[in-house]
């Protein structure tokens, strides 16, 4: 059996692993290993071969590829290691992480603290359950990506895409280019949740019809896909009859939601909010299990990967301190969801541990207009920021200045967006 | 007036552009909104992202892009002079696959390293 210690174990060498690691080296951590169960660093990037990643971080449009191998270049350098083709089966609450890879068996991985990193998987027809068929033809979106862009096959020639998530649009104009002919992009809801950028450049472009307010009732096909029919929904979201359009096909590709994959984090004992399907995490990105730590779209999921890297850097110099110093103490502060937010990321905060202010991370239940968000505790608005335009399918952020910590009430914050002309 | 939603960056501003009024561009969050505004409603263009063929490496596809924006009208006819490029192990990101596409001035690079077997 391959036993060893390390300082800080980082699980999953994608965008949030990558950063998490670096960050953790020039923290001072001593010994940092990255396990990743793919062949190669990068996780998701790898196929994301579209641009418009790093604007925030690195001020340039780069594409997933060079988005990921500008954090492999420094690994190196910074005395990180890294095992490939490695598999994480448990890791208990004492921080030993058991894994297993081809070249080294069954390891005994002991570290001062764990990241998580693990992302994020597809939603699949089976978790929104469409009616019909069961023919070849029905891909993730992400899936589809991953065949095209890695492997280099072409999944289908005339499509319809369910879900107008970025990545369902992402693949609309990548299965346009390479000849197929996308017929629709299908939402259930009365909104895109993907990025305005994204449906203007991505369908637009390419005239191809969002139909929102509607969504697959029957997939039909002996072998493969043949036909699909769509139909407009009412204000329940059920089918209504007589609205049915049928489209002669032979893919579908669902883009319907990503959910962090916590497998591990829950056979580990971390507290899942089931709000996020994350970890329920403090202001460093800490679990409810101390030097375990999480960040990236295993916490929550986030629509820019420069924010997985910023949150993952965060979780990175935490986890390096903890390995270091131990737990930090002091007072903690909930946040509480208000008006129109669906959930918050941090869910805790330890006073003592913030240096400036806190980064709050949430997002809405709907599409809103000159909205005001109100960070208020014991009855009382303590800071407010406007917003012209909020939408589920975007991320929102408030920084939080410790100045204000003094006038929280009964150790409880409360965020919510409200209209502009009802802000007090 | 046009209105568009600006593709620069993910915050997708609402813009609108007054044609009579020498393409003026309201409602941007930045100086390259103004420049995509304007340039939508004369010569759209677009950055084209795609892969290749890779022989000989640890990967069968190696993604590349172009360095520069191409006129949108032209996003096919790249597409098809992609079709035939092969390409041979080491590849490294920024390594220019096809120089000078189509003689529209801007280069074919790679955005992955893909090493040799």
């Amino acid at each position: 059996m391959n036993e060893a210690q390390y300082d800080v174990i980082v699980v999953g060498g994608g965008p949030a692993g990558l950063a998490a690691a670096l960050e953790a080296a020039k923290e001072g951590a001593g010994r940092v290993l990255i396990l990743e169960r793919n062949d190669e660093l990068g996780g998701i990037l790898n196929q994301c071969i579209h641009n418009g990643f790093g604007l925030h971080y690195f001020k340039e449009e780069l594409t997933g590829p060079e988005y990921a191998a500008r954090f492999i270049e420094k690994l190196a350098d910074a005395g990180v290691e890294v095992l490939l083709g490695a598999m994480v089966l448990d890791i208990s609450a004492d921080k030993t992480v058991h894994a297993m890879s081809r070249e080294k068996g069954y390891m005994l991985l002991r570290a001062k603290s764990v990241v998580l990193t693990m992302g994020c998987r597809e939603r699949t027809r089976g978790a929104i359950a469409i009616p019909g068929d069961r023919p070849a033809g029905v891909f993730t979106a992400g899936a589809a990506q991953l065949y095209m862009n890695v492997e280099g096959y072409m999944v289908g020639k005339r499509v319809v895409i369910l879900g107008s998530g970025d990545i369902g649009l992402i693949m609309a104009r990548r299965m346009t280019l390479e000849g197929a002919k996308v017929l629709a992009c299908v939402e259930l809801m009365p909104y895109s949740n993907g990025l305005n950028r994204n449906i203007v450049q991505c369908l637009n472009d390419y005239d191809i019809p969002l139909y929102l307010s509607h969504t697959i009732v029957d997939i039909r096909g002996d072998k493969r896909v043949e036909q699909v029919v769509v139909a407009k929904v009412d204000e329940k979201r059920n089918p209504i009859p007589g609205t049915e359009i049928t489209f002669d096909c032979d893919t579908v590709l669902l883009s319907v939601g990503l959910i962090p994959e916590n497998e591990l984090s829950r056979q580990a004992g971390v507290a899942i909010d089931r709000r996020t399907n994350g970890p329920i995490v403090f202001e460093n990105m800490e679990t409810s299990i101390p030097g375990v730590f999480a960040s990236g779209n295993v916490v929550h999921v986030h629509d820019l990967v420069d924010f997985v890297t910023a949150e993952s850097q965060r979780a990175g110099r935490a986890a390096a301190r903890y390995a270091r110093d131990g737990e930090p103490g002091g007072p903690c502060v909930l946040v509480e969801n208000g008006n129109a937010v669906n959930y918050t990321v941090p869910q805790k905060i330890r006073t003592d541990n913030v240096d400036k202010l806190v980064e709050i991370f949430f997002r809405v239940n709907f599409v809103y207009t000159n909205m005001v968000i109100q960070i208020s505790s014991g009855g009382e608005v303590l800071a407010s920021f406007k917003r012209e335009h909020m939408a589920p399918g975007e991320m929102e952020k408030v920084a939080f200045p410790k100045a204000l910590f003094p006038r929280i009430r009964d150790g409880k914050i409360t965020v919510s967006v409200v209209k502009e002309e009802d802000a007090q | 007036m046009t209105e568009l939603i600006c593709i620069v960056c993910p915050k997708g501003c609402h813009l609108r552009v007054d044609e009579e009024n020498g393409f003026a561009v309201t409602g941007n969050g930045c100086p390259r909104g103004a420049e995509y505004g304007h340039k939508e409603l004369t010569n759209p263009t677009r950055v084209l992202t795609s892969t290749v063929r890779v022989e000989g490496g640890t990967l069968r596809r190696a993604s590349v892009k172009t360095n520069g924006e191409l006129p949108k009208g032209r996003l096919f006819d790249a597409m098809r002079v992609l079709d035939g490029v092969v390409l041979k192990a080491p590849v490294a990101i920024g390594d220019v696959v096809i120089g000078n596409l189509l003689g529209l001035g801007v280069d074919l690079v790679a955005t992955k390293n893909v090493p040799a077997v």
